[in-house]
């Protein structure tokens, strides 16, 4: 996906030479083709995130373009001030791309781990949140991105869902229906939508109709559908690589509620308020942290059962 | 279109600004006059000589671009920009009241002539810098100026902003130190001290002025040197007084957050500062 978000950036940059790409010293080899063709828009601000951030705030309010690139958490909470003051509160045009979504970077340890980022960019004014759930995906959503104003933040996945192309489907602020059903629904957000789709297989054959809802934008958020799944389907079951506070399960329970929509049922797939303390790959942490598919799945069928019992 | 020239009277200009800080910190009952008053001077010659700015089109893309990154003293931004006819001073009366845009750390929101708010310490430095890229990138003539405190540089951020600045050569950056060596709750060498202050800014690649803050020709000197750099940022250290310009608010912590009081307190403030103009 990190390839995808640099060759569309690429195509950007050629198209409009107000695009410019700052790197917090991170990217090794993916940034060197980018950085030959475009020198005079890009910049290695060298590992220094909070004047990364401050000049990509600069340099937007003088007309540039700016997105920031790093991993993790780096481009985000270790700036998130200059993110709030300089970018959010000025309406300053920079894209914040922060690379290694979740459990990512599995191996590197918890410091690695993108688990907090969309609640706290959620919770700030003017911020427009996305998470590509596939390759082909990002780079749509990077090239419309582009066209918006404003302050914005790309959560780039090492993994994907494997999403059949759809580009037509892709619009910055909807939803996406990937799979029709009605028994429940399962919500997710970024690549971790292909252990959903996974799991909806799965529960197809033991009878139950899931219907899955792709979310590759957090804000603006599309209330519609998930306020229809929760009248349509007995109860949402939400699935973030992420902490479960303030993230995609926190804001499909706000729209629900607001629009007098409470689903049937209402459970939340992601990490419970905790740190991971172990390392593994991606698919192994989702496991480890039951949000992988068979965990959904288990999840599903009880909260069906007992809704049903109820 | 060329800026107008221009043909104020700074020290004149000063002693405006500072009786508008005495009263907008009085009516507002609000902290930091003697960081506003710290600044005065440098504001005066700023925007009464220095900087190609144009009240009638403040958004100009080939204005100088100036922040106050020690968001605290926004109430001297205010001023000066009342006094540089950017908007009525009338305005200023609504400093820090409830419902106005004027608050007490600079902000740019529906004000004409602020460039950028501020208010937490360490951001401005940064910004200027990516302001001066951004024209050097694209071969524009702005200058980017930045008044930082002392006690601001305690933060990690300017030292990045030091460091990057250096690097990418900004000529065009322009730095301020307001160094009165009092910051939030005692003085800057009790603190964190700067020093030796001049050489690490040297030894980060900066041309450097060590001046007194508050003369007005020494200003003036040290802004003409440093536009005229054509290698590297340059940084002006303004030796100043907190308080400047009203006897029993210099060089006191106390006058961080103390407002001048009805009656004597405001009464020889502004008498003191008008007395200053007559000794001119």
């Amino acid at each position: 996906m990190r390839d995808a978000f640099i060759a569309e950036l690429s195509m950007l940059a050629a198209e409009d030479d107000s695009v410019a790409l700052i790197t917090g010293d991170l990217g090794f080899g993916v940034l060197t083709e980018f950085a030959n063709k475009f020198p005079t828009q890009y910049l290695n601000a060298g590992v220094a995130e909070q004047n990364m951030t401050m000049v990509a705030a600069g340099m937007a309010l003088s007309g540039h373009k700016v997105f920031t690139y790093s991993i993790g958490n780096f481009c985000t909470l270790r700036c998130l001030e200059q993110i709030r003051n300089d970018i959010c509160y000025h309406d300053a045009n920079v894209t914040v791309v922060s690379v290694g979504a979740g459990f990512s970077y599995g191996q590197l340890g918890v410091s690695h781990f993108a688990i907090e980022d969309l609640a706290v960019m959620r919770a700030l004014p003017n911020m427009t949140i996305v998470a590509p759930s596939d390759p082909w995906e990002a780079r749509i959503l990077v090239r419309q991105m582009h066209k918006l104003r404003g302050p914005k933040y790309l959560r780039i996945d090492k993994g994907c869902a494997a999403l059949p192309e759809q580009p037509d489907d892709v619009k910055l602020g909807k939803a996406r229906v990937l799979r029709n059903g009605s028994d429940i629904t399962l919500i997710g957000i970024g690549a971790i939508l292909g252990q959903a789709l996974e799991a909806s297989d799965q529960l197809a054959l033991v009878g139950i109709s899931a219907r899955v809802i792709g979310y590759h934008s957090l804000k603006p958020f599309d209330a519609n559908a998930a306020i229809t799944a929760a009248s349509e389907t007995n109860g949402i079951i939400t699935i973030e690589e992420h902490t479960i506070i303030g993230g995609l399960g926190s804001t499909v329970a706000e729209v629900c509620l607001e629009a007098n929509t409470p689903p049937g049922f209402f459970r939340r797939i992601g990490l419970n308020d905790q740190y991971p303390t172990i390392v593994g790959d991606q698919d192994y942490l989702r496991a480890a942290y039951s949000m992988d598919a068979d965990s959904i799945v288990s999840v599903a069928k009880s909260a069906l059962d007992s809704s049903l019992t109820d | 279109m060329t800026f107008a020239k221009k043909t104020v009277d700074t020290r004149s200009m000063a002693r405006r600004i500072r009786r508008h800080i005495v009263q907008m910190t009085h009516r507002g009952r609000s902290s930091h006059v003697g960081s506003g008053l710290s600044i005065a001077d440098i504001m005066a010659v700023l925007y009464g000589k220095i900087l190609k700015v144009d009240c009638k089109n403040p958004m100009r893309d080939d204005r100088d671009r100036f922040i106050l990154s020690k968001g605290h003293a926004g109430a001297a931004v205010y001023a000066t920009l009342a006094e540089s006819g950017f908007f009525p001073v009338d305005w200023l009366k609504d400093h820090y009241k409830n419902g106005s845009i004027f608050s007490g750390h600079v902000s740019h929101k529906g004000v004409p002539g602020v460039d950028f708010s501020t208010g937490s310490l360490g951001h401005g430095l940064g910004v200027a810098a990516g302001m001066a890229l951004s024209a050097q990138r694209t071969d524009r003539d702005y200058r980017s100026f930045v008044v930082l405190s002392d006690g601001e540089c305690d933060e990690g951020s300017i030292w990045e902003a030091i460091l990057f600045a250096s690097h990418h050569k900004l000529n065009n950056l322009i730095a301020i130190v307001d160094y009165n060596k009092i910051q939030s709750l005692a003085r800057v060498d009790e603190t964190l001290t700067l020093e030796p202050f001049s050489e690490k800014w040297r030894a980060f690649g900066w041309n450097v002025a060590e001046i007194n803050g508050h003369d007005h020709d020494e200003l003036y000197n040290a802004f003409e040197q440093a536009i005229a750099s054509r290698n590297n940022p340059s940084v002006i250290i303004c030796h100043t007084i907190k308080g400047k310009g009203v006897s029993f608010m210099e060089n006191s912590v106390l006058w961080h957050y103390r407002y001048p009081h009805d009656g004597e307190e405001l009464n020889t403030a502004l008498a003191e500062i008008d007395s200053e103009e007559k000794d001119i």
